[in-house]
């Protein structure tokens, strides 16, 4: 009964972990992708460099998404707190 | 441990190799790291051992490989330092590409194991903080070896009360390199198996394609990272 309980309260840990890191770095990104086209926009011939620094900080944007999912696949499928 | 009904989604299941009671190896995580490191070694081998002015096919792909490496570590480290710890970048980064790669490209599910699955080594989270945990020792041991004893004064750098974040960053950094780079291989895994349960044929493509590209740049930036640890502290 308890574990059932944990179990359900997990489904929707994960997926409240995962909705809400995806909302700022999805912000993040838009902000980040947003500037370098401006930048192009402005100054077409620094296309390979911009393109270059955007990608890698994407990643890193990225990364924090990548966070809450970790966290929400250790809840799903080794999650400490059932013991079986 | 335990499967999703309408797919057959397995995560944490292992080929365990039993060692003794208490001790036991994930099976396919070595076996498929041990190919990497010597696939690795045998193409560095072949490709450096007759070098030519003019070089050949496999001599510029191991040139670009260099000059990237090499661009990496100058631009966090400086020119003075770079080459001592230049090996250690092009370790990390050749093995993180060579792993991501391989779970990417090579066909491993047509190997049929008892228990898990053969895929990419970083697929467990025992490699990717193994890794973590010696490029963190290998930054503490660079600021050691360069600065002396004065490399504890980074400790209370901008001001004594500082120190205690200091400290929890020592922490933190291992944690957020393991998480990302497993944390972007089992993701991508993960949504590739989900899209092919639905739909088998076509459509997974793009999610590769993506996923292919999302591994390398994965690589570039743990090699980034590392590089960029050693360079704060020996600044």
């Amino acid at each position: 009964m308890v574990d059932s309980l944990i179990s359900a309260a997990s489904v929707i840990a994960a997926a409240v972990a995962v909705g809400f890191a995806g909302l700022g770095p999805g912000i993040g990104q838009g902000n980040a992708a947003g500037q370098a086209v401006e930048g192009i926009a402005r100054q077409p011939e620094a296309e390979g460099k911009i393109r270059g620094t955007l990608l890698l900080s994407l990643a890193f944007m990225e990364s924090l998404t990548i966070y809450g999912l970790v966290v929400a696949l250790s809840v799903l499928f080794a999650n400490p707190f059932i013991n079986s | 441990m335990f499967t999703i009904l309408l797919s057959k989604i397995e995560v944490g299941s292992h080929f365990y190799i039993y060692l003794n009671e208490n001790s036991h190896l994930h099976g396919e995580t070595l076996l498929v790291s041990a190919f990497v490191v010597i696939g690795l070694s045998l193409f560095l081998t072949i490709a450096t051992s007759n070098l030519q002015r003019i070089p050949s096919y496999l001599q510029s792909i191991v040139e670009i490989i260099y000059d990237l490496v090499k661009s990496i570590a100058i631009t966090q480290m400086g020119p003075s330092y770079y080459s001592q710890f230049l090996p250690f970048v092009a370790t990390i980064f050749l093995f993180v590409l060579g792993s991501n790669l391989s779970g990417a490209l090579i066909p491993w599910k047509l190997i049929e194991l008892s228990s898990g699955e053969l895929a990419a080594p970083t697929n467990d989270i025992n490699t990717t903080a193994c890794l973590a945990i010696l490029t963190s020792i290998t930054y503490f041991f660079a600021g050691l070896k360069i600065k002396g004893i004065g490399y504890f004064k980074r400790y209370i750098k901008p001001a004594i009360f500082f120190l205690p974040l200091n400290i929890v960053e020592d922490f933190t950094k291992p944690l957020s390199l393991n998480f990302r780079l497993f944390g972007n291989v089992v993701a991508d895994e993960l949504t590739v198996t989900v899209i092919c349960s639905l739909v088998p044929l076509i459509i997974p493509l793009p999610i590769m394609m993506l996923g292919l590209f999302a591994s390398s740049l994965q690589a570039l930036i743990f090699a980034t990272l590392a590089a960029a640890y050693i360079g704060e502290v020996i600044e």
